[in-house]
């Protein structure tokens, strides 16, 4: 096709909208133009012309396609960039396809929206800081266009009434803050007539260099947001310092092109949110919200003025159900592409979305041309790693915050994979332990050491025997010594007798188990040490079984024959010495051979 | 754990009861240990305190960074402006190996781990100390100990989350070569020895005893020789077993290091004022031994008492350990944190064997009561008494002592009512009576052991408050509770922040040594001097500048390639560790080196002022005017919430530096030095020596320039 055939009649009204205040450093421009077929045949594409440098910075364009005429239904029509042949290099071309072909005659109303960025030139380029800012805009007074227009204004609506100075051309006014060119009648194709509009601007220009966004996946039930910006104040640059005193005592005056804080529009339910930067958390933010959005006002550790620079994170998580569906066998991850803050204009904007370990199946749909890859990510416990999808695109603006989604497929099974982990590894852990502690691992069986250790234990284990027994024996001690309190109270001597009757069979019983293990003692070499304070244990506690016995006979008898308890005292008081004092030397023992 | 090995008597269950319950007690005293140190991380956030923690953690980012080879031969340009430093081989690297291991291992972000290293090993010291004192006077001295290590405030100070600097795992690592030393001295074993003497080494890696005590000692820590000494005497000693003289020898090698430190101290702050000038560095007072180790103070001769009977190897060593370490803690408030392990140490004991003492007296008196209260058969009782005896025999421990209960009964008795049931009185023989006389009189024990429960628990309010309200403060982040709510003093951290975003990378920043550290880590520019201070004339530069008129001033700053200077001021909002009260310091230390700097040019009759009555020196100097520049913009009377009055002089321009930014509190002033004229207006100077380009060029000239301001 041959554009330069005017077969194309325009009506346009050109609208760029400089620097509304949410939009600081943006031009955003809407044509609305009626086209009218007045060459031969159909055609289903019209082409849109832009000077190279103002198309270095268009960030969107948008078509809007109104049918009929006044009040018709609208629809958005596709809108790509085109290299057609034969016409002049400075210029870049988009085309926008017609829904249907327009035949002879026919007429069709456009709208088109494109946003520019960094057209905006701060001029003088460094103010003080109590000077306001002055930027320069360019444009053509006559609509680029590879057709013949038949009748276009073109208005621009400044942010504030002072203009410092503008291209006067016939047809030219300034009402309050707009400047009006036109009505131009017949224009030809490709004309162009140079205009500059020099007004105050003291909006600042949010500019993110780069804005890493990750968007990590937790099937647990979160999306976790994590945004890295890097900005700088796009605007006229700083000279002569900064003054705090000016700034915090006469700030009507000083510092209006500076800014001190963002909003940054939250989706709902969004929780854990978090704001700092490298070196700690930055306390001056406040939350709020509703159950439509929530908001967080940020700011950042000192105002920015123009050329200053700072970067930052912020970091919130999501609740997954919001973000995350499922269609088809596949999920979905919807969730916007740009960044929540709508102020800001973005350089180089990287998304990056973490989908949990095990994903397979990954696909995106943006709707618009980005840069994609995949990588791989390694956290905590991870094997395969996390694969991450990673979307790149630059000059982002507001109008880029559309949704997008990411489909991939995932098996639920895989989530308790990690915890399963953890819960094996302990397990191992503690079986290794155990098999640790239950096995020999001494590498020499047959030393001399080695041996002589197992034999140390193996005395220690007879000696722990000896003990036992003996404090047996001790409590039938006791037993005796009861049934001689109960004969006092009671004076049933049947029943003291055979209660000594039972403590004898329990004492020789023990004897009996006693003597192989001091046999054993006797005989090994390792007990040498504590051999003769067993044996004189087993001694002692022989001597006083048989006093015990005796000074139980004793009692006994002295009832039957009814004789009194003072008399019966007299008559045991030195067996009572005796017995004490070998009770006391059995313990002194017991001790020791404790501490051997 | 280890409580598990202690006796094997026949009631194994007991026994394995009483382990799990004392692991389950470590473990808890492990989790209070962390949970009280992270006070600071909840009150204010995960940040990194003070000023030296932010020098080891650059180093362990660069560690983490740059790995282990590039890190041993770093030259570090980014300070000491234009001499830099050696990094690898003035560091101690202990600390940052032991955070960037645990990095590598455990977990990524490299802050985090150095937030919480210092609890995470404070909990490990307070296991250590566990050890040692089990060593020394069995487990429950060990539980208490433990207990209090945990807590104990002077410890706190130096170990709340995020204060990443040597001493918090310094004192896990010593008290551990203490617990390995005394193990393999009690056990003669090899392998506690060779355990031992690798951790000897990371102690000194560690390098605290140098170096966290005195800042201007120190190079290459780990190849000095005298180092080596001392570890080859240590590790002499372990091996050969010198029992004889191990007391002797132990002392030295491990106070070898201090004893220098102190000598060195001594000498360094009769000479050299940087040492004086920090406030470590003086001796405590009676209050700071309060606040710092509070009822361990009074506990501690009892534990030494306690030590003494009986006196083993290890008890000597714990008093030992206590006696030095009280002596050094004399000298230096800093050394306070060695005397506390052992005042925790012997503290446990003292505890320990005081409850010891009255709950037996207690238990062996009980039962006693219970059955005399009803005074019903003498039968009665004997035989409940007997049953008791027989029911407890299985234990050898109760056994003895339910022997003195049946002992301790008809004693009391006899002197009651005289009864003819006397059969199963025995002869109390010498251990009996010895063991009788440690009990003491029901009430007087009952009360006692109220009393040191609360004793314990002011310690514990006491230790509590500390950590939440003395010693959890970041100190670049301030706050302050105004009637409208809580006011956040961030103004370090804008600064710093405003120098790394809007600065050059490679400007110099000129400031005082105190803000070294924090400019290199956070702001990330070069700087000329910081808290390394071990060149003094370099200081001293600095201070001169300070304290110069402002032509002079420039003059020197140009020199050294100075971009920025940064002066910290607290005028405005009452911050009271500002540059202006440090000021005499760097006139000190600019005097010492630069003789035409004199401190009486800035002293009216002796003292200090900046009111109207200041000296003109005063008024003119730099740092004054940096300070005060504007200021009397802010409420028309320009008066200082800091020094209470009015500045001397209120209206007056800068004419060679611009402020380029001041923070929401004024706390902190950038300015930047103006570029040099090209053309000098009205008459031309005298001639002077035209070579300011070299910085000792400039000093020699600023030696022999008269002071024009005197």
């Amino acid at each position: 096709m041959a554009p330069t055939v005017p077969r194309f009649v325009l009506l346009l009204f050109l609208l760029p909208i400089l620097s509304s205040t949410a939009r600081s450093d943006l031009v955003i421009s809407r044509v609305d133009r009626r086209v009218e077929n007045v060459g031969a045949g159909a055609v289903s594409e019209v082409l849109l012309a832009f000077p190279n440098s103002q198309a270095e910075n268009l960030a969107a364009i948008k078509t809007i396609y109104i049918e009929g005429k006044g009040k018709g239904s609208s629809s958005s029509l596709p809108t790509a960039r085109v290299e057609p042949e034969g016409v002049p290099p400075e210029l870049t071309f988009y085309s926008i396809s017609l829904p249907k072909g327009l035949e002879k005659g026919e007429t069709v109303t456009l709208d088109i929206l494109t946003v520019f960025t960094h057209s905006l030139k701060p001029f003088p380029e460094e103010i003080t800081q109590a000077d306001v800012q002055l930027v320069l805009y360019q444009d053509s007074a006559h609509y680029l266009s590879p057709y013949a227009v038949k009748v276009q204004t073109l208005g621009i609506r400044l942010p504030s009434r002072r203009v410092e100075s503008y291209t006067k051309y016939p047809n030219t006014k300034l009402v309050e803050s707009e400047i009006r060119y036109g009505p131009y009648e017949n224009v030809p194709a490709f004309s162009y007539s140079p205009i500059v509009v020099h007004f105050e601007n003291n909006n600042p220009f949010v500019v993110a260099r780069e804005l890493v966004r990750e968007i990590e996946i937790s099937h647990w039930g979160n999306v976790q947001v994590t945004e890295h910006y890097s900005l700088v104040h796009g605007g006229a640059g700083t000279k002569g310092g900064f003054s705090r005193i000016d700034y915090q005592y006469r700030h009507s005056i000083s510092g209006m092109s500076s800014f001190r804080h963002l909003i940054a529009r939250l989706p709902p339910r969004a929780h854990s949110i978090y704001y700092r930067d490298e070196i700690g958390n930055i306390s001056t933010s406040h939350v709020w919200g509703d159950s439509r959005r929530t908001q967080l006002e940020i700011e950042p550790r000192f105002p920015i003025f123009g050329g200053w620079r700072t970067s930052f994170t912020i970091g919130y998580g999501l609740p997954l159900q919001d973000f995350l569906f499922e269609s088809e066998g596949k999920r979905v991850l919807n969730i916007t592409f740009g960044c929540p803050m709508a102020e800001v204009v973005i350089d180089n904007l990287i998304v990056k979305v973490v989908l949990p370990e095990g994903s397979k199946a990954i696909s995106v749909s943006a709707p618009f041309p980005t840069k994609q890859w995949q990588e791989i990510k390694y956290s905590h416990l991870d094997i395969i790693g996390r694969p991450v999808v990673i979307l790149e695109k630059n000059n982002i603006v507001p109008e880029h915050n559309l949704y997008f989604q990411v489909y991939y497929k995932f098996n639920n099974l895989s989530l308790l994979r990690e915890p399963m982990m953890l819960i094996f590894g302990f397990f191992f852990l503690f079986i290794a332990c155990i098999v640790y502690m239950h096995t020999d691992i001494s590498i020499s069986k047959s030393s001399a050491s080695y041996l002589a250790k197992l034999q140390w234990d193996e005395v220690q284990a007879t000696v722990q025997q000896v003990q036992n027994i003996i404090s047996h024996s001790l409590a039938v001690h006791e037993k005796l010594e009861a049934s001689l309190r109960d004969l006092s109270r009671t004076g049933d001597v049947q029943s003291c007798k055979a209660a000594r009757k039972a403590a004898d069979g329990q004492l020789k019983e023990l004897a009996k188990e006693l003597k192989p293990l001091l046999g054993f003692l006797q005989s090994s070499t390792q007990a040498s040490q504590i051999w003769p304070k067993v044996e004189e244990l087993v001694v002692k506690e022989k001597e006083m079984q048989e006093k015990l016995m005796l000074r139980h006979a004793t009692v006994v008898d002295c009832f039957e024959k009814k004789l009194g308890g003072r008399e019966i005292e007299n008559r045991i008081a030195s067996q009572q010495q005796k017995i004490s004092a070998l009770r006391q030397e059995v313990d002194d023992l017991l001790e020791v051979i404790d501490e051997i | 754990m280890a409580a598990t090995a202690e006796t094997k008597g026949p009631s194994a269950l007991r026994n394995a009861f009483g382990g799990v319950l004392g692991v389950f007690i470590l473990l808890l005293i492990g989790v209070l240990a962390f949970s009280i140190r992270i006070f600071s991380v909840i009150k204010y956030e995960s940040v990194i305190h003070e000023f030296d923690p932010y020098f080891n953690y650059r180093v362990t980012q660069y560690l983490t960074k740059n790995g282990i080879y590039d890190f041993w031969n770093w030259f570090d340009d980014r300070t000491w402006y234009p001499l830099g430093r050696v990094i690898g081989g003035t560091v101690y690297p202990g600390l940052t190996l032991t955070a960037g291991s645990m990095w590598w291992y455990v977990l990524d972000m490299v802050e985090t781990v150095c937030v919480f290293t210092a609890p995470i090993f404070s909990a490990n010291a307070a296991w250590a100390t566990y050890l040692l004192t089990k060593e020394v006077k069995g487990t429950g001295a060990g539980l208490i100990a433990a207990a209090l290590l945990a807590m104990v405030p002077s410890y706190i100070s130096r170990s709340v989350a995020g204060s990443y600097d040597n001493e918090a795992v310094a004192i896990f690592a010593l008290v551990f070569t203490f617990y390995l030393y005394v193990k393999t001295l009690n056990t003669g074993s090899l392998f506690y020895a060779t355990l031992n003497a690798l951790s000897y080494f990371y102690m000194v890696v560690l390098g605290t005893l140098l170096a966290s005590l005195v800042p201007v000692v120190g190079f290459n820590a780990v190849m000095t020789s005298e180092h080596f000494a001392s570890f080859l005497v240590f590790m002499e000693n372990v091996t050969l077993k010198h029992n004889d003289h191990y007391n002797i020898e132990e002392a030295f090698s491990w106070h070898y290091a201090q004893l220098e430190c102190c000598f060195r101290r001594t000498y360094a702050s009769k000479y050299i004022p940087i040492i004086a000038s920090v406030s470590e560095h003086q001796p405590p007072t009676w209050p700071s031994y309060f606040m710092d180790i509070n009822v361990l103070a009074f506990l501690v001769p009892a534990g030494i008492i306690a030590c003494f009977l009986p006196l083993s190897d290890a008890s000597s060593f714990a008093v030992l350990y206590l006696v030095t370490s009280v002596y050094f803690s004399g000298v230096m408030v800093r050394l306070m944190l060695v005397l506390a392990p052992a005042a925790c140490i012997m503290s446990g004991i003292a505890l320990s064997e005081a409850y010891d003492v009255f709950t037996r007296s207690i238990k062996l008196q009980l039962p006693n009561i219970l059955d005399n209260s009803p005074d019903a058969g003498d039968i009665n009782s004997v035989s409940s008494i007997a049953q008791n005896d027989a029911s407890k025999i299985d234990s050898h421990a109760t056994t003895n002592k339910s022997e003195t209960v049946s002992k301790e009964r008809p004693s009391r008795k006899n002197r009651k009512k005289e009864k003819e049931k006397e059969i199963v009185e025995k002869v109390p023989s010498n251990s009996e009576n010895k063991k009788r006389l440690l009990v003491l009189p029901l009430e007087a024990s009952a009360v006692s052991i109220l009393l040191l429960i609360v004793l314990g628990g002011f310690y514990v309010v006491h230790c509590v408050w500390a950590a939440a309200e003395a010693y959890s403060a970041p100190s670049i982040v301030l706050t302050s509770y105004a009637p409208d709510g809580l006011h956040v003093f961030d103004d370090f951290r804008e600064a710093y922040a405003w120098l790394r975003h809007n600065t050059d990378v490679d400007d110099k920043v000129a400031s005082w040594w105190d803000y070294g550290y924090q400019t290199t880590a956070m702001a990330n520019r070069t700087v000329i001097v910081d808290n390394n201070t071990w060149n003094n004339t370099h200081i001293a530069t600095v201070g001169t500048a300070m304290s110069s008129p402002e032509k002079a001033a420039w003059e020197i700053f140009n020199s050294l390639d100075v971009k920025y200077v940064l002066v910290v001021f607290g005028g405005l909002v009452g911050y009271p560790s500002d540059d202006i009260n440090k000021f005499l310091w760097m006139v000190r230390i600019g005097g010492g080196v630069f003789p035409h700097i004199r401190e009486p040019d800035y002293l009216r009759d002796g003292q200090y002022r900046i009111d109207a009555q200041a000296t003109p020196t005063m008024l003119n100097c730099l740092m004054y005017k940096l300070s005060y520049y504007r200021f009397v913009e802010t409420d028309g009377k320009a008066f200082d919430r800091v020094r209470r009055t009015e500045i001397g002089k209120k209206y007056f321009k800068l004419t060679h530096f611009e402020e380029v930014f001041t923070t929401h509190h004024w706390m902190v002033r950038i300015y930047k030095l103006k570029p040099p004229k090209n053309r000098i207006r009205g008459k031309l100077k005298k001639p002077r020596s035209t070579s300011k380009s070299s910085s000792s060029n400039q000093k020699r000239a600023g030696n022999t320039q008269k002071n024009p301001w005197q």
